[in-house]
């Protein structure tokens, strides 16, 4: 295939590079090579498209102009050369002369003839059947036999669609249906979504911010509202195929989970709890300040006739007040921070029991009815000596003249700090607790005997606090987490309280002698109910910080606790003598007074004797009577 | 992979586990744990079998092409296995209402599915198909006129339709050349698409069936005899120009039992007990009225312009039993020309229209979307082309109390309650405007009278409602001072009584609690927020327009 003549007048440029793609020339100046070896360069074409298209309305010839691959020289195609394509193209032969239609000539005739062409006999293959074919078909035969070779399935011409309800039978629902959970259908779209919303749903810049800063998963939207003026102008939304990816996606890989909606009216999680009003008489509103400390008051006591109150501070006084009056009628500096102060429960005996750093002193206040103290002045006085020293863990020292005049009566030495005293009911014997990690940490006083004996044997951690049972021979001690009931007569471990709290920090027992309290410095205040079990029958909340003290009141249903946060909180809380009825606990009022200083709020609360009124004192040098 | 479409077309899910550390041994790292129970589920699917001879079979083929054994080919793909996921349908779906209660994402899917280009991205024969189904499905809501709301978003177009009492939602995306995301695996759209297109195609044809519709559907003869002039082409059963008329949703569909319209049999009514004649009234008028909402365009004539969507709108005209016509050169199946002097609506998407026709209106097309929305034709002043268009609502929210409720939806449900008709609406909407921005009120006095005295009022105005609303809170708080003593005790203590109450409450009770009350109060501030947003913007709008029209009398 040389290229097609052309009819070169002027010189034979003939390109010698052979039958092979002119592309391969593509990258260069030339095109190939001629006779002697030298290159035959590309024509130089720097017709632009005008300049075609001029050239192709003006050049008559133009159509039969084509271009040698060859050479790259355009030909001007004769009319013999056209008249060759044009007979080409319409299926022709190319020769003009050749005429494809000449008569046949009958070498071998049709007819038979009595003389064959060839005498030659018949093979003996065509008589018998042939081996190949035999071979294929038996071999087609045992693969249809070892079933390789099945018979074309038949045209499967159901319906595509058809009534598939049509038979709803009621046994096709699976257990599977009953447990399963349909997927939630998508957020239906709301105002902001319009590609026309009202304009308080568009985005501010500030928020326009905020939510590209905020992360894919957490927007609250997941689109940016926008307005559009007309319908004609809302683009495409460039995440949808996105959404239903990631719709796609929740279907079969989300954990599908029936989550109960809570559907309750708040109201209704409120405990329906009596009125207060009904609950009535509880302390409502602040009476009467006591103000003469300078220090924060650490503890007060009332005297059991309910006159008069006594209080212990941090600038080392004890003040003996008036109730009604808030008058201080004296005053008994004892050098010393007064960390706890009891007077004894017995209306016949007029005796105050102050802890002072490592003694505990009674104290005979000198208060009230003259032969009352004086009574109680003799009772002291009577004791006698026994006859052989006994061996105590305590000094009892009788006071000296000066200390006497003041009202000191008798100083218990310890020999660590005192922590807290208590007197029994009756108000022969009382317990004092010293902060020490032996067993010498609870300490239990006769004071007409003058004698002290350490009940415990060892030491069960840290005291902190101790209380006698009203009524029967039980003694209370509180460690840090437990409170521990032991019964006095048979010396032996009744009972364990479980606190459920970090840290006790006080505790009071409900004149029935059934129920104590215990707060904790972990803001809980604990109830027990000694017949019912070891754990708190209820733990509540109601403070902020840290309890300091709860206490009982001896006739009405009350109680109180005092805490950091500067409120007493008064709670009604019924005891019933009927041992099936629960104990009902009312909070009836959120006593607010104390400042707060240095932290700390309430640090002793009180109740009165006989009125439903509750005293505390707190770390602002104040004592509090609420009626 | 095999797992992942069966677990797709059996409508497998993972589970949360009770004890997510005891499964997960002892690390909480995130996992999907499937029940066992479910896997064996799959275990025993009869598809498993087909996909895997599929499997072979594409193995088989792969072998042959390398051998260039073009009869093994020929062969093999004759016998080429198919699958049908009918009993899948079926189990997953045991009763028709169940599937109609998960057609949701199938109808989302298949019109996504659409509107696929024919290339790459997944099998031509998927995107017919759902082109098919869909339009069967829009025929079909048509036919039933069951479509009850619509909603222009930004993300695409939402419809809701009630079929056969279950709420069906479904969006469209606009018609646009989609630019495909590069991290979507489009494999698992496409198995879901399978499942789908098996599911929408059997609902088709029940839904058809209810009707008392051919499927696959037919244009009604006569109305295809009306066509074809029009159309010029021959009509063929299996051509694209039949799913093209089809999808023109202008033809009525051919019907089994020829339509008589005594078919509205009175329903008789049976009482349930228990019922109250209130109740039973109630039901009564919610029926009239679904009644009035189904033929809200009856009667009415359309032309769509060619600038705005064709087919969204042509739907929903439909459905509401309007007639609808378009550019003949827009679209197959136009029914009469822009200049039949019948039409009485025009729907336009331009700045102004030349050449107006006198008899029609002209509106923009939210017109037609708000009127379904509402349940009723709204007044059509706002919607003039080149109008600035009131906000288009969500009639998919339903404000509860103490929700944030945009003014126009106040203006809408006032219109709703019919307590004022066409006339009075205006006045009071003008009212309104009053007593929102003076401005309306401005100008068409200022066709009637002089500017001064116009200004004159105007500072009335502003002083009367300055005054007013200096004068509100004040005389608020100074009538109510010597009552709130007692009351404010009463409340106080009633607070307080609630304050001791909550503190009695137990640990977890008081948590739910307060997690409600946090939620409540969120709820009240965002829609405080808004509202503020609200009274600001309509501030700043009003002091602009104020400016404008000093800027102008100046």
């Amino acid at each position: 295939p040389s290229p097609p003549v052309p009819s070169a007048p002027l010189q034979d440029i003939r390109n010698t590079v052979g039958n092979i793609p002119m592309e391969w020339y593509q990258d260069f100046p030339h095109i190939g090579y001629n006779l002697e070896g030298k290159k035959i360069y590309k024509p130089i074409r720097n017709k632009d498209e005008l300049d075609m298209f001029l050239e192709k309305m003006e050049n008559p010839d133009y159509w039969r102009t084509v271009q040698d691959k060859m050479t790259g020289a355009d030909i001007k195609l004769t009319d013999e050369q056209v008249d060759l394509v044009n007979r080409l193209q319409k299926g022709q032969f190319g020769d003009v002369h050749f005429n494809p239609y000449e008569p046949a000539v009958d070498f071998f005739t049709h007819e038979v003839m009595i003389h064959p062409v060839t005498n030659r006999p018949a093979d003996k293959r065509s008589f018998i059947p042939s081996l190949i074919e035999k071979e294929k078909v038996s071999k087609l035969v045992h693969a249809i036999k070892m079933g390789w070779i099945k018979p074309r399935k038949p045209k499967d011409d159901t319906p595509t669609y058809y009534d598939l309800w049509a038979h709803e039978d009621p046994n096709s629902i699976l257990g599977r249906h009953k447990m399963h959970v349909p997927a939630p259908k998508m957020k239906l779209p709301g105002h902001e979504e319009s590609y026309n919303p009202p304009p308080e749903y568009l985005l501010s810049e500030e928020e326009k911010l905020a939510w590209e800063q905020q992360e894919p998963a957490e927007r609250k939207l997941n689109f940016v509202p926008q307005q559009y003026r007309c319908l004609r102008a809302v683009p495409a939304y460039s995440r949808f195929i996105h959404e239903r990816f990631e719709r796609c996606l929740d279907l079969y890989l989300c954990p599908r989970q029936r989550k109960m909606r809570v559907n309750v009216d708040p109201e209704d999680l409120i405990p329906k709890l009596p009125k207060p009003r009904d609950l009535q008489p509880f302390p409502t509103t602040q009476a009467l300040v006591y103000r003469g400390h300078t220090s924060l008051v650490r503890c007060i006591s009332v005297s059991p006739s309910g006159q008069w109150l006594v209080s212990g501070s941090d600038d080392c006084t004890v003040r003996f007040w008036e109730v009604s009056t808030a008058r201080c009628m004296k005053t008994l500096p004892v050098g010393g921070v007064v960390k706890s102060i009891a007077w004894n429960p017995n209306p016949t005996v007029c005796l105050v029991a102050v802890c002072v750093e490592q003694s505990v002193l009674l104290v005979n206040p000198c208060l009230g009815d003259k032969l009352l103290y004086g009574a109680t002045d003799q009772l002291l006085e009577s004791y006698v000596a026994p006859e052989e020293e006994r061996v105590q863990p305590v000094q009892w020292v009788t006071a000296t003249m000066e200390e006497h005049s003041k009202g000191v009566r008798l100083v218990v030495q310890h020999s660590k700090a005192v922590k807290q005293v208590t007197w029994h009911g009756k108000g022969d014997y009382f317990a004092s607790v010293v902060s020490d990690n032996s067993n010498m940490q609870v300490l239990i006083h006769q004071t007409s005997k003058r004698w002290t004996q350490n009940p415990f044997r060892k030491s069960k951690g840290l005291v902190q606090c101790v209380l006698f049972h009203p009524l029967r021979p039980y003694f209370f001690v509180a460690t840090q987490r437990y409170v521990r009931l032991y019964n006095l007569l048979k010396q032996e471990l009744t009972k364990k309280l479980m606190t459920n709290c970090k840290w006790v920090s006080s505790m009071a027992i409900h004149p029935g002698g059934d129920n104590i309290i215990c707060g904790s410095y972990d803001s809980k205040l604990a109830w027990f109910d000694l017949d019912l079990s070891t754990r708190p029958y209820q733990l509540l909340r109601h403070h902020k910080k840290a309890l300091r003290s709860v206490a009982f009141h001896k006739h009405y249903p009350l109680f109180a606790s005092g805490s950091d946060d500067g409120t007493v909180i008064v709670c009604h809380g019924m005891v019933y003598n009927d041992l099936l009825q629960n104990p009902l606990l009312v909070p009836v009022k959120v006593l607010k007074g104390h400042a707060l200083t240095l932290d700390l709020g309430v640090l002793d609360v009180l109740f009165h004797p006989t009125q439903p009124w509750v005293f505390s004192s707190g770390a602002d040098g104040t004592i509090r009577l609420y009626t | 992979a095999v797992t992942r479409r069966l677990c797709i077309l059996k409508g497998i899910y993972p589970h949360e586990p009770k004890h997510k550390k005891k499964v997960n041994k002892g690390s909480t790292a995130a996992r999907t744990f499937y029940l066992l129970k479910d896997i064996k589920f799959l275990l025993h699917e009869p598809i498993v079998n087909k996909f895997r001879e599929y499997k072979v079979f594409v193995r088989k083929l792969r072998k042959a092409y390398g051998k260039s054994e073009w009869s093994t080919v020929e062969r093999l793909k004759d016998n080429k296995p198919t699958y049908k996921l009918d009993h899948i349908v079926k189990e997953r779906y045991p009763t028709f209402v169940d599937a109609l209660r998960d057609l949701d994402d199938a109808l989302s899917m298949c019109f996504l599915f659409s509107t696929f280009p024919r290339t790459g991205k997944c099998h031509v024969q998927t995107i017919q198909l759902c082109r098919r189904l869909a339009v069967e499905f829009l025929n079909y809501v048509i036919a039933s006129r069951s479509l009850r709301k619509v909603f222009l978003s930004i993300k695409g177009i939402y419809y809701q339709a009630e079929v056969l009492g279950q709420p069906v939602t479904w969006i469209t995306p606009y018609t646009f050349a989609h630019d495909h995301p590069t991290d979507v695996d489009y494999r698992v759209m496409a198995t879901f698409t399978e499942f789908y297109t098996t599911l929408l195609g059997f609902v088709n044809f029940r839904l058809y069936h209810s009707l008392n519709l051919v499927y696959p559907p037919k244009i009604d003869g006569h109305a295809d005899v009306e066509l074809k002039p029009a159309e010029g082409t021959e009509y063929a059963m299996d051509s694209e120009s039949y799913l093209e008329k089809l999808s023109a949703l202008s033809a009525s569909l051919a019907r089994v039992v020829a339509p008589t319209h005594e078919d509205e049999v009175e329903l008789d009514e049976f009482p349930v007990e228990g019922e109250t004649a209130e109740q039973m009234d109630a039901r009564k008028k919610e029926q009239e009225a679904l009644e009035k909402h189904k033929k809200l365009f009856e009667g009415l004539r359309f032309f769509l312009n060619r600038e705005v969507p064709r087919e969204p709108l042509a739907f929903i005209i439909r459905c509401f039993g309007g007639q609808v016509s378009w550019d003949k050169s827009l679209c197959i199946g136009a029914t009469y020309d822009v200049n039949d002097p019948s039409i009485t609506h025009q729907i336009v998407d331009r700045p102004r229209v030349e050449q107006q026709v006198v008899g029609r209106y002209y509106l923009q097309p939210q017109w037609v979307f708000d009127s379904v929305n509402a349940k009723l034709c709204l007044p059509v002043a706002d919607y003039f082309p080149g109008v600035l268009l009131p906000p288009h609502l969500s009639p998919f929210v339903t404000e509860q109390e103490g929700d944030y409720v945009p003014p126009e939806k106040l203006k809408l449900l006032a219109m709703q309650r019919g307590e004022n008709p066409d006339e009075e609406s205006e006045e009071e909407d003008e009212e309104e405007e009053e007593e929102e921005d003076d401005n309306d009120k401005e100008e068409e006095e200022e066709e009637d009278e002089s500017e001064k005295e116009e200004e004159m009022k105007l500072k009335k105005m502003e002083e009367q409602k300055t005054q007013s609303n200096k004068a509100l809170p004040v005389k608020v708080t100074a009538g109510k001072l010597r009552l709130e003593d007692r009351q404010r005790l009463e409340q106080e203590q009633q607070s307080e009584e609630k304050r001791l109450a909550i503190m009695m409450m137990k640990k977890r009770e008081k948590c739910l609690y307060k997690k409600i009350m946090f939620g409540k109060k969120r709820k009240v501030r965002e829609a405080n927020k808004l509202a503020a947003k609200r009274k600001a913007h309509d501030t700043a709008v009003k002091e602009e327009k104020k400016k404008s029209k000093k800027a102008r009398r100046a």
